[in-house]
């Protein structure tokens, strides 16, 4: 007779007990972290980039970028003030995972910085299960992917701890019903905290900024 | 998707568990999926017998069992299952919910054989 093993083990849990290690790290640095992610072309780098140089005189940043390929963004990380940036080429994971983050903490002297931004690979559905071990989680949603997104993908928009809802200046252009979007948000993560900017015209980013220091400084 | 990387997590989890029992072959994984983790059976399914090729746990079928969404609406108290459009309460229109059931994503057990176990393997293998 076949034995029957019981085993009650969450399947990514191997990936949630490196998290915790790499959240511990991190925390004992006394680092602040987000976990950047969007689709593709949302305007994380963007975010990233109009972010920096309102930081960077008063803390120090370090920003890990995560992509298939390439090391555009990570450059385009350092070309903004970041005092470190690191790319992680995942060569076709669709998403970070911790061990991936893990791998570029151990390149980070951590005790150097206050802020730790990760950029996840643009995808808007793998990322959210894969957690890293970052104290937030920041969904960036844009105008032109449509009000319908929050229906469509709810895995990721019910676990983030904050929403940026990016190129608002598009919103004369795209037919973008705001109030059916927020009625999505809300069903799946009521009162997440939200940021409505334009990375282009600057609109909106103060409360954004004032959002990160805030968590720094505590 | 990364229904490879979850492959690869199931069969991990499952050879640790099966080396403890000095089990000889896994043939049987049961899965406990919550409808609201977004998994491919047949993608899984698929990777595994590609991954799992060369191990004890190769061509071992995998079990997917779903467990439909349960919500607990905050204002009323009402326990319904969301109807797949919206997460909010059917009874007043909430949305300040907490997700009861649904968000299921593990490996419950793992059939194994022994060497002490009947087994179409041939004997003599050390336990
Ligand atoms: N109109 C407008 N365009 C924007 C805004 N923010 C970013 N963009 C543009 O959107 C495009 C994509 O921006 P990125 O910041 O590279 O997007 P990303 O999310 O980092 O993309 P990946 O890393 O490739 O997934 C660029 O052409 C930006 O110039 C905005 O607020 N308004
Ligand atoms: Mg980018
Ligand atoms: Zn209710």
């Amino acid at each position: 007779m076949p034995l029957n093993v019981p085993i009650v083990e969450n399947i990514l849990s191997a990936n949630d007990r490196l998290a915790e290690e790499n959240h511990s790290r991190i925390e004992a640095a006394g680092v602040f972290s987000i976990n950047l992610m969007a689709s593709p072309g949302a305007g994380k780098t963007s975010l990233i980039e109009k972010t920096l140089p309102r930081l960077t005189d008063k803390f120090r940043v370090a920003v890990v970028d995560g992509d298939i390929a390439t090391s555009l963004d990570a450059d385009r990380a350092a070309a903004a003030g970041a005092q470190a940036s690191i790319q992680i080429n995942t060569g076709g994971e669709c998403h970070l995972d911790a061990v991936m983050l893990h791998g570029a903490l151990n390149q980070l002297d951590l005790k150097q910085f206050d802020l730790l931004i990760v950029e996840n690979v643009g995808n808007l559905v793998c990322p959210a299960d894969f957690r890293l071990g970052t104290h937030k989680s920041v969904l960036i949603a844009s105008i032109p992917e449509g009000d319908d997104k929050p229906y469509k993908y709810p895995g990721m928009y019910r676990g983030v701890d904050a929403l940026v809802i990016n190129k608002i200046d598009l919103l004369p252009y795209i037919p973008f019903k705001m109030d059916f979007f927020q009625r999505g948000v809300e069903a799946l993560n009521q009162g997440v905290i939200t940021f409505p900017v334009s990375c282009s015209t600057g609109e909106g980013l103060d409360a954004w900024i004032d959002w990160l220091i805030q968590n720094i400084k505590r | 998707m990364h229904e490879l990387s979850i492959a690869e997590s199931i069969l991990n989890i499952a050879l640790c568990h099966a080396e403890k029992v000095s089990a000889t072959r896994i043939s049987d994984i049961h899965l406990v999926i919550g409808k609201l983790s977004y998994v491919m059976d047949d993608s899984v399914q698929f990777y595994w017998d590609t991954i799992a090729k060369d191990t004890i746990a190769e061509g071992a079928r995998l079990h997917f069992k779903r467990v439909p969404a349960e919500l607990l609406c905050l204002d009323c108290s009402q326990h319904y299952a969301p109807d797949g459009e919206t997460l909010a309460c059917p009874n007043c229109q909430s949305t300040r919910v907490k997700v009861v059931a649904g968000e299921e994503f593990r490996i419950e057990s793992i059939d194994v054989e022994t060497p002490s176990s009947p087994s179409p393997l041939p004997l003599g293998v050390e336990g």
